[in-house]
């Protein structure tokens, strides 16, 4: 049957992934401003010895790349539960109010609290994340029978302009701007171990959760009357995944700052490859989105080197006339 | 005995009463059509039964137990529902659709067991839909597209069976091959089908008892016979109907008909 017939296929998919995922993490080690070998970067990985280029390697490059793993998966996981969910094909954390929520939230706690560590960043982060969602979907919930995709996005982007407002402002007014701007350029700059300690156990759970949600998403994100003539029980279904979402999308932003586009982006490509169970559609993702997450990051590092060009700005720049295309047509999925 | 009624069943949506104080029993192993004009309450009354709508007070009792108190997971596996015009399914095959069907039946990450992939095989058979398993959802006809939203229903292996206008859309000869598909899974397998219906010629034909609403109410509940009459007719849609017989089946027919002079629907 279905699953006899698919078997082999998927499991070709993702060992592609995977290897080219592998390929892309190596490449992303190696290329940088300062010159280093295929061969320093295994001896980084795999043995104790220590060279000037290992320890770059080691303690500069290496913890920005685990955290864009951590940071891509996150968000593509984040962005594919939001459109299974709301069944809106430009469901994204950065354009639904969720990333510039946590952005405010942020500038807010730095403001406010004197002594500010990574823990209390991140569960600011949470609480920010949500209450952007809670905004663009509340405007939902007061329109009678929903927004439709495209007005979900129009909401997302006043609420995300009003938060962006809100943060900007805390930041003139306390004059910590340079220190708000910092953490949400938008750019793997400066990520280090003892950050990602704290905030990568979060994205694990998050993503951990999600793929024991995943077959409850799929029958969800099929129709909420069929999930629930099928047994489900859907409240607590969509409180969990917007748990999950929450902390995917606030531990990227305690991370990296404004991602916008991947959440976009990563799932679509996955469901041309791979179809619409989300049994498949999460890890996939996951695997997508840290390798597109390297390859913007190692562009962003070696385009102008020895400057970077923000990696916001490419993945922008990539992912732009991606969402135009999506509004093409006509807010579909593929 | 039925296993299936309703008691003093209130159903809103908000400030809007739709139903109003209805108690009524399903028969089993039988088929009932629920008629009535547009906004009557027929949509609604079948989602408050299948728990997709939640009712503002009253009773839906299922094997002398009130459903609002079941585990839902263990309702799915005593009644499917088919919903209006399900929502399109793209990139989804027939088959892979019609496995969700077993989804009540499974637990946690666990695969399709033998006995899913029985059911699956059998729901595709019964209705037809084997030959293009392996194709996307999206490239089938209407009718086959139905024939396959039944087939999930049926893979769901329960006793009662709800449809929400399973003819919509269709032209009249795969009108016809659904609620032949149906009044078969009733006499063969002693399911019961409970179905909202427009056509009250198709009412009439396929279904042992019919419910009639009328702004959420009861106009009258029974066989054809008792349904299909002029009173009961002009009361429920307004219409001056002429009643006759079908040729072919003797069951009532509705022949022709008038809108009642003065009325404004």
């Amino acid at each position: 049957m279905q699953e006899q017939t698919h078997k082999i296929p998927y499991v070709y998919k993702f060992i592609t992934a995977i290897l080219i995922f592998a390929v892309i993490f190596f490449e992303a080690c190696v290329l940088g401003a300062a010159h280093t070998e295929f061969k320093d970067v295994w001896l980084a990985l795999t043995s104790q010895a220590s060279s000037e280029h290992i320890s770059l390697i080691r303690d500069i490059r290496l913890p920005r790349e685990v955290a864009g793993i951590f940071v891509g998966a996150a968000l593509a996981i984040s962005g594919a539960i939001m459109q299974g969910l709301t069944r809106n094909p430009l469901a994204d954390p950065g354009l639904l109010g969720l990333t510039f929520g946590a952005n405010s939230a942020l500038a807010i706690t730095l403001a406010f609290v004197s002594s500010t560590d990574y823990l209390s960043i991140t569960l600011a982060c949470f609480v920010g994340a949500a209450v952007g969602a809670f905004m663009v979907f509340g405007i939902g919930v007061v329109k009678k029978g929903g927004l439709s995709p495209l007005r979900i996005v129009l909401a997302g982007a006043a609420v995300s302009a009003f938060l962006s407002a809100v943060a900007q402002g805390v930041g003139l007014y306390f004059k910590i701007s340079k220190d708000v701007a910092l953490w949400t350029s938008g750019g793997l700059i400066g990520v280090s171990w003892s950050q990602l300690k704290i905030i990568a156990p979060f994205i694990v759970v998050g993503i951990i959760v999600s793929f024991l949600l995943s077959r409850q998403l799929t029958v969800l994100s099929l129709s909420e009357e069929l999930a629930i003539g099928l047994g489900q029980n859907t409240a607590t279904i969509k409180f969990l995944l917007f748990i999950v979402i929450i902390l995917l999308a606030g531990a990227s932003v305690a991370l990296v700052g404004n991602m916008t586009f991947i959440g976009l982006m990563v799932p679509h490509i996955v469901r041309a490859i791979i179809g619409t169970d989300y049994r498949f559609i999460l890890p996939m993702s996951a695997i997508v989105g840290a390798s597109f997450m390297l390859l913007a990051d190692t562009i962003g590092r070696t385009i102008n080197a020895p400057y970077e060009t923000p990696i916001a700005a490419i993945v922008a720049v990539i992912g732009l006339p991606f969402f135009l295309f999506v509004v093409h047509k006509g807010g579909k999925f593929s | 005995m039925v296993r299936l009624y309703t008691k003093h069943l209130n159903i809103g949506y908000g400030e809007r009463i739709i139903v109003k104080d209805l108690s009524i029993g399903i028969p089993d192993r039988k088929i009932t059509a629920i008629i009535g004009a547009n906004g009557c309450g027929k949509s609604t009354l079948l989602k408050a039964i299948t728990r997709i709508h939640k009712y503002e007070s009253g009773a839906v009792i299922l094997d002398g137990k009130n459903i609002a108190n079941e585990n839902t997971k263990a309702l799915a596996r005593k009644m499917a529902i088919l919903p209006q015009t399900p929502e399109s399914v793209s990139g989804l095959t027939v088959a892979e659709l019609v496995s969700y069907g077993r989804f009540p039946y499974q637990k946690g990450f666990g695969p399709l067991t033998k006995r899913d992939y029985e059911m699956i095989e059998w729901a595709l058979q019964v209705t037809r839909t084997s030959e293009f398993k392996d194709q996307s959802v999206d490239a089938l006809s209407g009718g086959q597209r139905q024939r396959v939203w039944i087939a999930m229903a049926l893979a769901q292996d329960t006793d009662i069976i709800f449809l929400d206008e399973p003819t919509t859309y269709l032209d009249m000869a795969h009108q016809l091959e659904i609620l032949e598909l149906l009044e078969k899974l009733n006499v063969q397998q002693g399911r019961t089908i409970v179905m909202v219906l427009h056509d009250l010629n198709q009412a009439a034909r396929f279904a042992d008892y019919i419910i009639a609403l009328k702004t959420g109410q009861i106009v009258k509940a029974g066989s054809s016979e008792e349904v299909m009459t002029r009173d009961v007719l002009k009361e429920v849609y307004q219409i001056d109907a002429e009643i006759g017989r079908d040729p072919r089946t003797n069951k009532p027919m509705l022949m022709t008909y008038n809108l009642l002079k003065g009325v404004t629907i």
